[in-house]
């Protein structure tokens, strides 16, 4: 497993006549294996801090770490999963599952044998041949969970992933990421705007302040993965905690889930 | 049963069109527009003399479409892409787009002979145009979020272009070929009707030379029949190639 760390990290956005801060002077370090969820008001970097560490942008100033080395590009075990899943409608389950592979130059054989097991672990094993348009919400995110599988990420970076998703859905897409982490003990960075599921999923939960982001918060939550823990007290009162610290932060209101969406040039 | 409900879809058109060409034929009265019946019969009877010559006008269109294609989506999409090589090109473009490129006939009569050449080169240059912004536009509004997918998976600018602008932009390629194929066998018949002397645009007109009505018509029903197979074979090729979009509804 991988150490996931942000020294110093600040980072801007210019576009049309603006300037916009994103990230400020942010610290955070994440443990080897460890699942943290990051949850805090409407544009305060979150996706940015996603992408930096996914080597999709180059931070302005500060250092971004991955197992110890800069982050300068892509890493081969690195897997992004994004809000609207990233899935290409052009492609079946199986080749979408299996990008990551093909574009990583993964021979067809074994390609194939690791693309089965991938979708066979998150559940979509009998749609292997059906198109993304075909798959209903819940399943195009095990999809989307499946690359990340196939790949054997140690590093999972998920921007909101389960935000489009309807309450029941969300829940059981909760359990198959808890199980995933609970089965290869990745290294896991959850963005997400729901304190339920920042809870449910986040061993550390780490609250950043409104634009530009800031850590202004870090909640131990070592309960997180036992069992029953969605229903016994504990959790909800880890919630009403995580509640009254975003109110404190000024902009987040319980079952608000707005922001403006970061856009990055390629 | 999609088959079959395609079938009867044109055979009742046709069945329209040739009731009101009959109609519209009795009420002009004159030998320049014989009624369907003449000049299907004229068709069949002509056979043999006119599948060659819609063979030779079939191979140029195919051709000109193919090397416009071939050049305009590479070029299009880079455009597209970036925003570098769109900033330096796409003035050129929007300046060349609007100009009928057939007025280029005669020099290119000039310049290149009588033969194939210049109407291959004529509309491939109209087809590459309007492909090109086409498939600039539709590289451009191809979804952020399946890009940075990809390339958070490592893939390299090129794999970008193959596993994600390339299909998407791929529909609206094909709309812009089909729209193309119309403009394509206009030019065709323009360039076929002006020089060389085969062709089914050179029939027609030869017909029409000879006070051969029936023959004229003859040979009007064969480019119509080059359109629809033409229209068809685009169908065929983009049903093929788009699977998924029928698979998603």
């Amino acid at each position: 497993m991988v150490s996931l760390a942000f020294h110093d990290v600040s980072h801007t956005y210019e576009g049309s006549g603006r300037v916009v801060r994103a990230l400020d002077a942010l610290e955070l370090e994440v443990a080897a294996g460890e699942p943290v969820s990051v949850i805090g008001p409407s544009g305060c970097g979150k996706s940015t801090l996603l992408l930096l560490a996914a080597g999709l942008l180059v931070a302005a100033a500060g250092r971004v770490e991955v197992g110890g080395a800069l982050v300068a590009g892509v890493r081969r075990e690195t897997a992004l999963i994004l809000q609207d899943y990233g899935l290409l409608p052009w492609k079946t389950v199986a080749e979408n599952a299996g990008l990551g592979l093909q574009v990583r130059g993964v021979a067809r054989d074994e390609r194939g044998a690791r693309v089965a097991q991938a979708l066979e672990r998150v559940g979509i094993a009998d749609f292997a041949h059906a198109y993304p348009g075909e798959l209903s919400g819940g399943m195009r995110q095990r999809l989307a969970l499946s690359r990340a599988v196939a790949l054997d990420a140690d590093l999972l970076l998920m921007d909101e992933p389960l935000s489009a998703l309807d309450a029941l859905t969300r829940e059981d897409l909760q359990d198959v990421l808890l199980g995933l982490w609970q089965r290869r003990g990745h290294t896991a960075v959850l963005v997400t705007h729901s304190i339920e599921e920042a809870v449910y999923l986040g061993r550390r939960i780490v609250v950043l302040s409104p634009r530009p982001g800031r850590v202004a918060a870090v909640v131990d939550n070592a309960a997180m993965g036992s069992d029953g823990y969605r229903s016994s007290s504990a959790f909800y009162e880890r919630c009403a905690q995580l509640r009254e610290l975003l109110a404190g932060e000024g902009a987040v209101h319980p079952g608000t889930a707005l922001e403006t969406p970061v856009t990055v040039q390629s | 049963m999609n088959a079959v409900r395609w079938a009867l879809g044109y055979v009742g058109a046709i069945a329209i069109l040739l009731l009101a060409w009959g109609a519209v034929a009795a009420a002009v009265g004159s030998p320049a527009l014989p009624g369907p019946a003449v000049a299907l019969e004229a068709f069949v009877t002509l056979w043999p003399e006119l599948w060659p010559e819609i063979l030779v006008s079939l191979a140029r269109v195919l051709a000109a479409m193919a090397l416009g294609t071939v050049f305009a989506v590479p070029a299009g999409l880079a455009l597209g892409r970036s925003a570098r090589a769109d900033a330096v090109f796409a003035p050129l473009i929007f300046v060349l787009y609007p100009i009928p490129k057939v007025v280029f006939l005669p020099v290119l009569l000039v310049l290149l002979g009588l033969g194939n050449t210049p109407k291959i080169v004529l509309i491939g240059m109209i087809v590459f145009f309007q492909i090109l912004v086409t498939a600039r536009d539709a590289a451009k509004s191809v979804p952020q979020a399946s890009v940075l997918s990809v390339r958070s998976l490592g893939a390299s600018r090129w794999q970008v272009a193959r596993h994600v602008v390339f299909p998407a932009a791929l529909p609206e390629i094909f709309t812009a070929l089909r729209i193309g194929t119309g403009t394509a066998i206009a030019v065709l018949f323009l360039a076929e009707s002006i020089a060389g002397s085969n062709g089914i645009g050179w029939y027609i007109v030869d017909a029409w030379g000879r006070i051969d009505y029936p023959a004229m018509f003859a040979g009007i029903l064969a480019m119509a029949l080059l359109g629809v197979v033409l229209y068809e074979l685009l169908d065929l090729l983009e049903t093929r190639v788009t699977r998924w979009r029928v698979a998603g509804q």
